[in-house]
């Protein structure tokens, strides 16, 4: 019988904060414009200059430090971290070593090691192979994204799977989107993931070696690749061989996992405290205005939704967790016409979470459609109303799909209206009482299973418009049972 | 007639100013003067007369300017003495120029230095040794001895110097001008090359100590681009006192004449005597660990000088030893092009930042600085000024401490400490031994620029040093 | 004391090549001045705050205002190898 292991993954994510300007100089931050058309004396590292931070850049800090309930540091303090690379043109980063400006912390049960901000280093374009990293004879430095102010999290390794990380780093990324304080946009790269992952005996309480996957671009990319490097491992351990500790690289095409080594080398970072920049007290004031600024976060808006709309808690996360869809929806619960409790909200949920998104497509914003949320809140009340039956408000919503418009218009115009009440659905059944008088006879005797085939034979007449409860309803009646 | 190159600044804009003197007359001669200049004293020579018409209406009134190497000058070049800033030209310009050219000074001259100012003899400059106007078979001092021999030659009546350990009152001292070092932050750090960020401060190196006032008075204040330059709005007021009553002079208790040249140790001993004739009181003050100072600052100093130089790498400037891979164009290319005590300090530097060392090494050094600072606090709390001689002799001859670094560090055994507290200093020559300038440290609290001026003022009197460049020789 | 070894990797992490000789120069030199800066272990340090910034100023922060950036040309100006993107270097991984 063979050892079982379980995995134990940390994540270190780069946040770009979205400023103006770049975290030590007055530069633009832009995406994609003609290489080095954004530098300054400053983020050149041209002899002779001196960075000054980005006030911005602390107050979205602190605004993130709050977001994920970190512990905030009194005073931001830099350091420097000394490496020599091309797109280091300093020969250090400005960073934060020894005084995180958040610490500790916790958001979809995965605790916050640390934030700290840090300058981000300029774009290495290797020459010859778009992107890719291994040989090429050139290469060549655009200084436009150095600079950019980084928010560097940190996580515990609190996390046991690649699905797991994946859904951590989608919490994180609507976070950072509903706070506004980075566009979390994978591919252009202003949310970047590095993964430390180590595996271990199920049951051994002291960690595995532990590599470090590096570099990886999108959440599809981040779940194949951890997967990977647990497979790899594990090979290597059922093989009776070791891991060793190193950066790996994963390229999604191939889906291999390359060792950086050639990259790497002892490092040795020789931190120091910036003597260039005075620490910055963080002052109550500051914190205020921080405060101020933080809104609802999803974490917070799905437990709204489930204690206030007793929302089933996968309706509430798909509503919460996707901004834009929440925010539909709640705009559609303000002008439901059937009010704005529960007994509304529910079935407004249901209808918005299943029907709309299932015609949308999944990732579109129903705000770009042509439903308008008073259109739907109010075809969900008349649903709820019984004056339309759902397969009729599917069809109604299949034309506000396609064209918009008014629902009860469109019900009126396509005929949709629930037939209802004694006189217009009691005819209808008697009719079909007499066209099955052997059925008639078994129900007279208290059978009443062939009920369906008389609610069938009305639904048929009525074209669907029909309810099945009023319709049985009127059975009863009509045979005195 | 006196000739042109002789005026103080003060005096030029004196004469300017009753139509005696004409500024673009002043600027030629200056510039003439450097052009011919036999002391390698200038990197870098104007070589054609500014339109003086907006500076002449400035306070400053177009009087020429030597500015030391590592000011970054936009399109001028802009060296910091090492090669591997060979033709070097900015786009930008050390805020502490811009200030004064806005004040109305021509910049004439670019002065040479110890490369990235790391030296006390101007020998460590890629564009070769500084000699003395007052004996050229000796060094001026450093770094900043290209400014002070220029300023001592008549090649300009002023020039702009930095100050780490002692560059601007060591060279002042040997070339017997005036050197002012200021209260850390009080001048912008911004477009000067740095060598140690946590003690670089530039100041004027000037004729006269009127002139060192005039000059500052220009150049500190708060600037946006240097986040650890200080808002001290109290302006400098010209000095005129020529009495020191009721000025306590402190000199410190471990200063027995040990390591001190007796010629030095006179000229202190006539320059105390007459602080007393001149109404001021002298008492010893302890500074326990003033004897630390050298240890810490050769530890502090190279850390982040070792940091600063690092963006030296042949990618966006300055020279590149070409090679095929990354590795050995960055190696090649700085073991090319920096000097020797460069490379010393990079390599010290480094040392005592890298793992296992930092605790030993470069944090003990941040905290003996503590205990410095908290010396000179307590001192000051019982004198006005400490004074002390600028350096423990006379300007030595070329050559004499090349082959010794600890020799030439030592240099700075008076000046090192009070860098190390941040507290402004100022060098003024005193007196003569063996026919060589020696100088007199001054230096006060914080922010007590004022105080340090004024008092050096009177005492100027009373020396009444001879500092006219024709008579010392001149650079020509 | 600092040896030739000790000498090679702190050259090695400032990207400082040395010649042989330089190496045995650099150790002896080194090795004196360290000796000179031991004099720092004479002192108690324990409980003395270490001091990064002298004087005292209060926190300088930027506010977030964009500003020109250089022209391209005056960026590319000054360096010893550049293409129509950028500056170009010897690939880190040849
Ligand atoms: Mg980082
Ligand atoms: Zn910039």
């Amino acid at each position: 019988m063979s050892t079982a292991y379980e995995t134990v993954i940390g994540l270190e994510i780069h946040v770009q904060l979205k400023t103006q300007t770049k975290m030590f100089c007055s530069c633009e931050l832009t995406f994609g414009q003609t290489p080095n058309t954004r530098t300054c004396p400053v983020c050149l590292g041209l002899p002779g200059t001196l960075p000054v931070a980005n006030a911005q850049a602390i107050h979205l800090g602190l605004m993130i430090g709050m977001a994920l309930g970190c512990e905030l540091a009194p005073r931001s303090k830099f350091d420097r971290k000394q490496y020599f690379y091309p797109d280091l043109p300093k020969g250090y980063q400005i960073s934060q070593f020894d005084e995180p400006l958040c610490s500790g912390g916790e958001i979809g049960g995965v605790r916050i090691h640390r934030v700290h901000l840090e300058e981000d280093a300029a774009k290495l374009v290797h020459a010859g192979a778009s992107g890719r990293i291994h040989g090429s004879a050139a290469s060549v430095v655009d200084f436009n994204r150095g600079g950019t102010p980084l928010a560097e999290i940190v996580t515990e390794p609190d996390i046991a799977s690649a699905e797991q990380a994946g859904e951590f780093l989608r919490l994180l990324r609507t976070t950072m989107r509903t706070l506004g304080v980075s566009d979390v946009n994978m591919e252009e790269g202003s949310l970047r993931c590095d993964a430390n992952i180590s595996i271990r005996p199920v049951g051994q309480s002291e960690l595995g070696v532990k590599t470090e996957l590096k570099n990886m671009n999108s959440f599809r990319f981040i779940e194949k690749g951890i997967r990977a490097e647990v497979a790899r491992q594990e090979a290597l351990l059922r093989a009776g061989q070791t891991v060793f500790q190193e950066t790996l690289h994963f390229d999604p095409r191939s889906e291999q996992l390359t060792s950086m080594r050639s990259k790497e080398e002892s490092h040795d970072y020789r931190y120091f405290p910036e003597p260039d920049l005075t620490p910055v007290q963080i002052t109550p004031d500051m914190l205020d205005r921080a405060r101020a600024a933080l809104p609802e976060l999803p974490a917070a808006r799905q437990a709204r939704f489930e204690a206030d709309l007793q929302l089933h808690p996968d309706t509430a996360k798909l509503l919460a967790w996707r901004t834009e869809l929440g925010d539909w929806f709640e705009r559609a619960l303000a002008a439901s016409p059937a009010g704005q409790d529960a007994a509304a909200a529910g079935p407004l949920a249901n209808w918005t979470t299943n029907e709309l998104i299932t015609r949308l497509g999944a990732d579109v914003d129903p705000a770009g459609s042509n439903v308008t949320p008073e259109a739907l809140a109010q075809l969900v009340a008349m649903v709820t109303a019984k004056t339309v039956t759902a397969k009729a408000g599917g069809q109604v919503l299949d034309v506000l799909v396609e064209a918009g418009g008014d629902p009860p218009a469109i019900v009126e115009a396509e005929g949709l209206g629930a037939v209802g009440g004694e006189d217009a659905l009691a005819p209808v059944v008697q009719a079909a009482l007499e066209a099955n008088p052997e059925i008639a006879e078994r129900l007279r005797g208290g059978d009443m299973k062939p009920m369906g085939v008389i609610i069938g034979h009305v639904m048929r007449e009525t074209k669907g418009r029909a309810d099945g409860g009023e319709v049985t309803k009127l059975v009863r009646v009509q045979l005195g049972l | 007639m006196t000739p042109l190159t002789d005026l103080t600044a003060h005096a030029a804009i004196a004469a300017i100013d009753a139509g005696d003197l004409d500024a673009a007359e002043l600027f030629e001669a200056c510039r003439t003067a450097s052009a011919a200049d036999e002391l390698n004293a200038c990197t870098w020579t104007a070589d054609d007369a500014p339109d003086l018409s907006a500076a002449s209406a400035a306070p400053l009134r177009g009087v020429p300017l030597a500015v030391k190497d590592l000011f970054c000058t936009a399109g001028v070049p802009s060296q910091a003495g090492s090669k591997i800033l060979e033709g070097y030209l900015p786009p930008h310009t050390a805020t502490a120029v811009r200030r004064v050219t806005e004040a109305g000074t021509t910049l004439v001259a670019k002065t040479n230095q110890d490369e990235f100012a790391m030296g006390s003899s101007n020998e460590n400059s890629a564009y070769g040794a500084v000699l003395n106007p007052w004996d050229r078979t000796r060094v001026p001092g450093g770094s900043s001895g290209g400014s002070a021999a220029a300023v001592a030659a008549g090649l300009a009546p002023w020039a702009l110097g930095t100050d780490t350990g002692g560059s601007i009152r060591q060279p002042a001292a040997l070339c017997g001008i005036v050197g002012l070092k200021p209260t850390y932050g009080t001048v912008s750090r911004f477009g000067m090359i740095a060598f140690a960020s946590s003690l670089d401060q530039a100041g004027p190196m000037t004729r006269d100590v009127t002139d060192a006032a005039l000059l500052y008075g220009h150049m500190h204040g708060q600037d946006e681009r240097d986040a650890t330059s200080v808002d001290r709005p109290d302006a400098i007021a010209l000095p005129t006192a020529q009495r020191l009553d009721g000025v306590r002079l402190g000199v410190p208790a471990d200063l027995d004449g040990e390591g001190v040249e007796p010629g030095v140790m006179a000229a202190f001993e006539a320059a105390l005597q007459t602080a007393q004739d001149l109404g001021a009181t002298v008492e010893r003050v302890a500074l326990p660990h003033a004897a630390y100072g050298l240890s810490a600052y050769y530890v502090l100093a190279p850390a982040e000088a070792s940091s600063n130089l690092a963006r030296f790498d042949g990618v966006r400037y300055g020279q590149r030893t070409p090679a095929d891979d990354l590795v050995s164009m960055y190696t090649h290319t700085r073991h090319d092009h920096f000097g020797d005590e460069v490379k010393r300090r990079i390599l010290i530097g480094t040392y005592a930042l890298s793992s296992g060392f930092y605790d030993a090494y470069y944090a003990s050094a941040q905290k003996v600085r503590t205990l410095i600072a908290r010396d000179y606090a307590s001192a000051f709390a019982g004198v006005d000024l400490i004074v002390t001689p600028t350096t423990p002799g006379v300007a030595f001859p070329l050559g004499a401490k090349t082959d010794d670094p600890l020799s030439m560090y030592l240099e700075d055994y008076f000046t090192v400490p009070i860098s190390l507290a941040g507290l402004p200093a100022i060098s003024l020559p005193c007196g003569l031994s063996d026919g060589l300038p020696v100088g007199l440290q001054l230096a006060g609290p914080a922010f007590s620029e004022n105080r340090i001026l004024d008092s050096a003022h009177a005492l100027e009197g009373a020396f009444a040093f001879d500092s006219t460049p024709s008579r010392i020789g001149g650079g020509r | 004391m600092i040896d030739r070894t000790q000498v090679l990797h702190v050259a090695r992490l400032a990207r400082l090549q040395l010649t042989d000789p330089e190496v045995d120069r650099m150790s002896s030199e080194l090795s004196s001045i360290l000796g000179h800066i031991e004099k720092l272990s004479e002192l108690d340090l324990t409980d003395v705050e270490p001091t990064t910034h002298v004087v005292e100023v209060g926190s300088a922060l930027r506010a977030d205002e964009i500003r020109e950036s250089l022209p391209r040309g005056v960026a590319f100006d000054q360096a010893p190898d550049v293409d129509d993107d950028g500056f170009r270097v010897p690939s880190p991984q040849a």
